[in-house]
C-alpha cells in the first residue's frame, strides 16, 4: 500500500496526552436500517438511492433516489443539546450514538421531456445540500440532470377555523366585494365600527403538519448534466457544475446565474476533458475545487477574476510512465472531491483510489489509499460491464481523521488518515458490516481474467476472487456520508440506508 | 352564526376570507385590510384585528408581503399616532421570516410608522423591539434589526445610545455573514444619526472592522459605505479615515471589490475635496481604468464622464484622456462598448480644442468598431459633440458607419439604428438627409424581417414629424406609393401600415389625394390579407378625411369587402362600417 505520510493530522488526535502514532482503528458497529430489503425482494429501480448527505449540525440526514424524491430523516435524541453534547464529549467509550428517524418525504423532481432539443430529462435526484436553517424550517437544494430546486421544510400546528361571519356552507361566490367600499358610494362606516361583526376564531391544535414547499427553481442554465452543487460559506450564493461549465447562483436569484468555469472548447472534437464534480471550501468564501477527467483537481481563486478560466492552483499526481495501460485514462478520472471541515484539505477518489491532497501542495497526494485492488486484473471485464465507470463518493470525518469511501458486493472502506495509521477497514452494508472483513484479500489476486473474458456480458456481475470471495458488480456502494461531529456513516445499498456506529475504543496506553 | 345585514354582507365575506383556503382570497382580503379596521371600529381593530394578524405570521409569503405593507400605512385605523406602537409587535415577527423581500417590506413599514411616533413612545415601544431583534435567535431577525437603528437612535436617552451603538457594533461582528452584509450595507443610514464625536470614534472602527472582513460579500458592501460616511466627515476626517481605506479597497484582491469602487470612486471625489483627489484618487481611477479584470474597466470606463466632471480639465487631459485612448482599443467589447456609451459626455468638459484633437480621433475609432454595439452606443449620444464641435467634423466618418449597421446581418442591430435616425435627422438636418440616409429609410421596408419592416414605417412617420408634411410630400410619399406594387403580399402590407401612420401627419388634403386611392385599390389585391388590412386602414382614415369623402370613397369600398368570400375580410369591413355609423351619429 502506497502512503505518503505526513505528520498534518497530529495536532488534531483527540488524545492529547503524549501520545505519538496512530490511534487505534474504529471498531464499526451495525446502528440502524432503512427500507431493508426482504430477502428475495427485488430492487425497485426508482427505490434506489442516488444522493446522501448530512446537515452541518448533524441533525438531519437527507437522501435523494431514482424516483426523484427526498427523503428526510432526523436524530431521535433531537431537543436536548446540552446533555447530548456533555455526552460526545466524553472520551470514554460507551454504548450511545445518535440515532435517526424518518421525518419526512417529497417528491423534488419529476420525469421531463424537453422537447426543444427531444431530450427525456430524468427525475434522479443527482445531489442534495442543506442550506442554513433559519425559524426552525429546513432548507434544502436539490438537482437531477438539468434544474435545482430550493426546498423548505416546515413544521405547521394544524389550526381549525371556526366562527365565521357567515355560514360557510352558504354559497357566496357572488356577493363578494367589487369595488372600494365607502367610497362613491352613501355608505358610511361608524366611528365604532359595527360591533355585529367579528374576526373568524382560530383554534391552534397540538398537531404539526411537516410542509415541504419548492421555495425557487434554478433552471435553464446548464446544457449538459449536472453532477453537483455546493452552498458558499456566504449563505447567499451557491455553484452548480456540469461537465464542462460551473455556474454561480444567488439563492435569492433565480433567473440569472454566472458562468465562471467554461471549458468547452470551440470545437467539440478537441473535448478531452470533462468536469466531474465540483465543490466550495468551507470557510473561505472565494475559493472552490474542481476535479477532471484526467485525475485533476484544480482549486480556483474567484476574486481574480469574473471568468475562472485559470487556475489558482492545480493538483496532480504523474504516474509513472512504465504503469500506463489501456484503462490508466478511465481510472484516473476523479468521480467525487470532497473538502475536509478544516479547509485544508481534499480527497479525491478515482476508481482504484482515494487521495487526500494538502492544499499546500499540488505535486502529489499526502496519502494515497487502495480501495479494491485486487480489482485492478479485472479491470478489463469491469470496463466490458460498463463498471469501470461508475462514479463512487467519498467521505472525511468531521475531525478528518478518517475518510471512508464504497466499492462493490456492498463494501465500503474506512481509513485512518494519520501518519502511521494502517487503519484500512473493509465493512459489507448489511446488518453484520464485519462479516467480510477477515476474508479480504491484502495480496493481489491472480488474474482471472481469461476466465471471464469467454462469458456472455452480463453473466459476468459475479466474479470470484483468488480467496474465494465472490465480488458482485450489481451491487454497488456509491454513496456514502460522514456525520459531521461524531463517528457515524450512512451508506446506501441500492433502496436501503445503513446506519453504523463507531465508538473510540478504550486505549490500553492511556 | 350571527345574522349579518345585507349591506354587511361584502364585508363579512371579506372578514371570513382572512382565512379562506384559496391564496387568492386572503391576498384580496389582506389588501383591503382597512375596509376591515374600519368596519371593525378603532379599538376593535386595536384588540382583536392587531392581535389576529400577529398570529397569522405562517401564511404563504405572498400574503405575508401585502399584510407587511398594509401595516405599514395602517396609523389612521387603530386610531392614530398615540396607538401607533400595537402595529409594532404584527411587523416585529414579520421581521423574523426567512424570505427576504416580506422582511425588508417589513422593516420599510417599521421605519415609516417609527417616523411618526412620538419620542417617548419610540423609547418605550420601538427600541426595545429594535434590541429583541437584534439579540434574535435566528439570523434573519438580527438582519432585520440592522434596517431599524436610525429610527430608534435619534430619540434614545444618552444610555440607550451608548448600548444601541455597541449592539450595532456587535452585528457587525455577528457569525453570519448575512447579518454582518446587512449591518455593513446600513451603516450609511445609521452613521447618519450618530453624533459626530461618536461617529469619528464607535462608527469609524465598526467601518474599519467592516472593510477588513474576510467575506468578500462583506467587503463589498462596506465599499458603499464610504461614500455615504465620507459625506458625512468633515474633510480632513475624511482623509485621514476613509480615503486610506478607499485607496486600499481599490487594490482589494477581490475584483468584485474593486469593481464597487470603481462605481462608487467620483462620489468620494467630492467627500475629500481637489487636492486629496489629486493625488490619491486620480491615480486609484486610473489603475482602475488598467485593471486586468475586464469587468473592473468595464465598471470604470462608464464612470469616466462622471468623473471627468468633477475633475479640472487639465487633470482629465493630463491622466484621464491617455486612459481613455488605451481603452478605445480594449480587448473586451464590453469594456469599449462601456466606454462608447459615455464617452461623448466627455466632450462638454474638455472643451472644443482638446475634443477636436484628443477625443475626436477615439470617437472615429469606435465608430469603426468591429462589434455593433460600441458603435451604436456612439450613435445614440451624437447630439452630445454636436453641442461642441458641431457635426461636420464627425459627418465623413458618420455616414459609412451607419450605412454598415443599417445593412448588419442582426436584425436587432438594424432595430437600433433605425430607432436613432429621427435623432440623427435632427442633428444632421435636412440636407445631409436627403442625400445619403433617404435611401436607406426606404430600403429598410423591404428588410426580411417583420420588426425592422414595422420600425420603418414608424421611423417614417417620424420623418415625417420631424420634417413636415411638404418635405414628405416629396422625399417620403412618392417612394413609399411606388412599393405597393411589389409581388409580395408581407411587403404590400408594410406599405399598407405605413400609408396609416402617415395619414394623420400628412393631413387631410394629402390622405385623399395621394394615399386614400392606393388603399382603395388595395381592395383589388387576389391576398385576402391585404383585404382585411386595407379595411383596417380605412377604419383609421375614418376620422382624419371629411364625412363626403367616407361616404363616397371609404364606405362603397367597405360595403364591397364586407361581401367577400373571406370570413376575416368581411369580419374587419363590418368592423369598419360599424366605427363609420357611429362617427356619423356623433357628428
Amino acid at each position: 500500500m502506497l502512503r505518503v505520510g505526513s505528520n498534518l493530522f497530529l495536532k488534531m488526535i483527540p488524545h492529547g496526552n503524549g501520545i505519538v502514532g496512530a490511534p487505534p482503528p474504529l471498531e464499526w458497529k451495525f446502528s440502524q436500517v432503512f427500507g431493508e430489503r426482504a430477502a428475495g425482494e427485488e430492487v425497485q429501480e426508482v427505490d434506489i438511492i442516488s444522493a446522501i448527505e448530512f446537515d452541518k449540525s448533524g441533525e438531519h440526514l437527507a437522501t435523494g433516489d431514482r424516483g426523484g424524491r427526498v427523503v428526510l430523516f432526523e436524530r431521535t435524541d433531537g431537543k436536548d443539546h446540552a446533555f447530548r453534547k456533555d455526552k460526545e464529549k466524553m472520551d470514554h467509550a460507551i454504548a450511545w450514538h445518535p440515532e435517526f428517524r424518518y421525518k419526512t418525504e417529497f417528491q423534488s423532481h419529476e420525469p421531463e421531456f424537453d422537447y426543444l432539443k427531444s431530450l427525456e430529462i430524468e427525475e434522479k435526484i443527482n445531489k442534495v445540500r442543506w442550506c442554513q436553517t433559519a425559524n426552525g424550517a429546513l432548507f434544502l437544494l436539490s438537482t437531477n440532470d438539468k434544474t435545482i430546486k430550493y426546498w423548505k421544510v416546515q413544521e405547521k400546528k394544524v389550526k381549525k377555523i371556526c366562527d365565521m361571519n357567515l355560514d360557510p356552507s352558504a354559497s357566496v361566490g357572488n356577493r363578494r366585494l367589487v369595488g372600494p367600499i365607502g367610497v362613491g358610494t352613501d355608505f358610511v362606516f361608524p366611528p365604532g365600527g359595527f360591533p355585529s361583526l367579528h374576526l373568524p376564531v382560530q383554534i391552534i391544535g397540538h398537531e404539526t403538519n411537516l410542509l415541504p414547499r419548492c421555495r425557487r427553481v434554478y433552471a435553464h442554465a446548464h446544457d449538459y448534466h449536472i453532477n453537483s452543487i455546493s452552498n458558499n460559506s456566504d449563505g447567499e450564493t451557491f455553484i452548480s457544475a456540469d461537465d464542462l461549465r460551473i455556474n454561480l447562483w444567488n439563492l435569492e436569484i433565480c433567473n440569472q446565474s454566472f458562468n465562471i468555469v467554461d471549458v468547452k472548447p470551440v470545437n467539440m472534437e478537441d473535448l478531452t476533458e470533462v468536469i466531474t464534480s465540483a465543490e466550495f471550501h468551507p470557510t473561505h468564501c472565494n475559493t472552490l475545487a474542481y476535479s477532471s477527467s484526467k485525475g485533476t483537481i484544480r482549486l480556483i481563486d474567484m476574486r481574480q477574476s469574473a471568468l475562472c478560466d485559470t487556475h489558482a492552483k492545480l493538483f496532480e499526481e504523474h504516474g509513472t510512465p512504465g504503469s500506463r495501460s489501456f484503462f490508466t485514462e478511465i481510472i484516473t478520472s476523479i468521480s467525487d472531491i470532497k473538502f475536509g471541515t478544516d479547509g485544508r484539505h481534499i480527497l479525491s477518489r478515482d476508481y482504484m483510489t482515494l487521495k487526500l491532497w494538502d492544499l499546500n501542495m499540488e505535486s502529489r497526494p499526502v496519502a494515497t489509499f487502495q480501495v479494491h485492488e485486487y480489482l485492478r486484473p479485472k479491470l478489463c471485464d469491469l470496463y466490458e460491464n460498463d463498471s469501470i465507470f461508475d462514479k463512487f463518493e467519498c467521505c472525511l470525518s468531521g475531525d478528518g481523521l478518517h475518510v471512508a469511501t464504497g466499492s462493490y458486493s456492498n463494501l465500503f472502506r474506512v481509513f485512518g488518515t494519520v501518519s502511521g495509521s494502517n487503519e484500512a477497514t473493509t465493512l459489507e452494508a448489511s446488518k453484520n458490516p464485519n462479516r467480510r472483513q477477515a476474508q479480504t484479500p491484502t495480496k493481489p489476486s491472480r488474474s482471472f481474467t481469461s476466465l471471464t473474458r469467454s462469458r456472455r456480458r452480463g453473466a459476468d456481475v459475479l466474479s470470484a476472487d483468488a480467496n474465494g470471495g465472490v465480488y458482485d458488480f450489481s451491487t454497488k456502494l456509491l454513496h456514502l456520508a460522514w456525520h459531521p461531529t461524531s463517528n457515524v456513516l450512512a451508506c446506501a445499498a441500492a433502496n436501503s440506508l445503513y446506519m453504523y456506529y463507531a465508538n473510540v475504543p478504550q486505549n490500553d496506553a492511556q | 352564526m350571527a345574522m349579518i345585514d345585507e349591506p354587511l354582507y361584502p364585508i363579512a365575506v371579506l372578514i371570513d376570507e382572512l382565512k379562506n383556503e384559496d391564496i387568492q382570497l386572503r391576498l384580496n382580503s389582506i389588501r383591503r385590510l382597512s375596509t376591515i379596521a374600519r368596519a371593525l371600529g378603532e379599538e376593535r381593530t386595536r384588540k382583536e384585528l392587531i392581535p389576529f394578524l400577529s398570529e397569522n405570521n405562517d401564511d404563504d409569503d405572498e400574503v405575508l408581503l401585502a399584510m407587511a405593507e398594509e401595516l405599514g400605512v395602517f396609523i389612521p385605523y387603530v386610531g392614530g399616532v398615540e396607538y401607533a406602537h400595537v402595529l409594532l409587535p404584527p411587523l416585529e415577527t414579520l421581521c423574523t421570516v426567512e424570505e427576504t423581500c416580506v422582511r425588508d417590506k417589513a422593516v420599510e413599514s417599521l421605519c415609516r410608522i417609527g417616523a411618526q411616533m412620538k419620542e417617548n413612545d419610540l423609547v418605550d415601544w420601538f427600541i426595545p423591539l429594535v434590541k429583541r431583534l437584534a439579540a434574535g435567535e435566528w439570523f434573519t431577525a438580527r438582519v432585520s434589526s440592522c434596517g431599524l437603528f436610525h429610527i430608534a437612535y435619534p430619540s434614545a436617552p444618552e444610555m440607550l445610545k451608548t448600548e444601541l451603538r455597541s449592539i450595532y457594533s456587535q452585528l457587525c461582528q455577528d457569525d453570519m455573514p448575512m447579518v454582518r452584509r446587512s449591518a455593513a450595507s446600513n451603516l450609511g443610514k445609521f452613521a447618519a444619526t450618530v453624533e459626530p464625536t461618536h461617529l469619528k470614534t464607535d462608527i469609524m472602527s465598526i467601518f474599519e472592522d467592516l472593510t477588513q472582513d474576510d467575506q468578500d460579500s462583506v467587503r463589498l458592501l462596506a465599499v458603499e459605505g464610504c461614500a455615504a460616511l465620507g459625506k458625512l466627515l468633515e474633510p480632513q476626517d475624511c482623509v485621514a479615515h476613509i480615503l486610506p481605506v478607499i485607496v486600499n479597497f481599490s487594490q482589494d484582491k477581490s475584483w468584485r471589490v474593486r469593481y464597487m469602487v470603481a462605481n462608487q470612486l467620483y462620489e468620494l471625489c467630492e467627500a475629500v475635496g481637489p487636492e486629496p483627489t489629486r493625488t490619491d484618487l486620480v491615480p486609484a481611477y486610473v489603475r482602475l481604468l488598467r485593471d486586468n479584470e475586464a469587468e473592473v474597466r468595464i465598471a470604470a470606463a462608464g464612470k469616466v464622464t462622471k468623473f471627468c466632471r468633477i475633475l479640472n480639465p487639465q487633470l482629465a487631459i493630463q491622466h484621464i484622456l491617455p486612459c481613455v485612448k488605451e481603452l478605445s482599443s480594449d480587448s473586451s467589447q464590453h469594456v469599449r462598448s462601456a466606454l462608447a456609451s459615455v464617452i461623448m459626455g466627455m466632450a462638454p468638459v474638455l472643451g472644443k480644442d482638446a475634443t477636436i484633437e484628443q477625443l475626436l480621433p477615439i470617437f472615429l475609432s469606435l465608430l469603426k468598431d468591429e462589434f455593433p454595439d460600441v458603435r451604436l452606443n456612439i450613435i445614440s449620444k451624437l447630439d452630445q459633440v454636436n453641442q461642441v464641435i458641431g457635426i461636420d467634423l464627425l459627418s465623413q466618418s458618420l455616414l459609412p458607419a451607419i450605412v454598415e449597421l443599417a445593412e448588419d446581418r442582426h436584425w436587432r442591430v438594424r432595430l437600433a439604428i433605425i430607432e436613432y435616425i429621427p435623432l440623427l435627422a435632427s442633428q444632421l438636418g435636412v440636407g445631409f438627409f436627403d442625400d445619403k440616409l433617404g435611401a436607406l429609410c426606404m430600403q429598410w421596408l423591404e428588410d426580411k424581417v417583420y420588426s425592422i419592416r414595422d420600425a420603418a414605417a414608424n421611423n417614417l412617420k417620424r420623418l415625417a414629424e420631424e420634417f413636415g408634411p411638404d418635405w414628405a410630400m416629396q422625399h417620403i410619399i412618392p417612394q413609399v406609393l411606388e412599393m405597393i406594387n411589389n409581388p409580395h403580399y408581407l411587403y404590400r402590407m408594410t406599405i399598407l401600415h405605413a400609408i396609416s401612420l402617415l395619414a394623420p401627419v400628412m393631413g387631410s388634403e394629402i390622405t385623399c389625394s395621394k394615399l386614400l386611392p392606393v388603399v382603395i385599390n388595395s381592395s383589388k389585391d387576389r391576398v385576402p390579407n391585404i383585404k382585411f388590412n386595407v379595411a383596417k386602414v380605412l377604419q383609421s382614415l375614418i376620422p382624419i378625411v371629411d364625412q363626403s369623402v367616407v361616404e363616397q370613397t371609404i364606405r362603397p369600398c367597405l360595403v364591397e369587402l364586407s361581401e367577400d368570400p373571406d370570413v376575416d375580410v368581411r369580419f374587419f369591413a363590418s368592423q369598419a362600417l360599424q366605427t363609420s355609423d357611429q362617427v356619423m351619429m356623433s357628428s
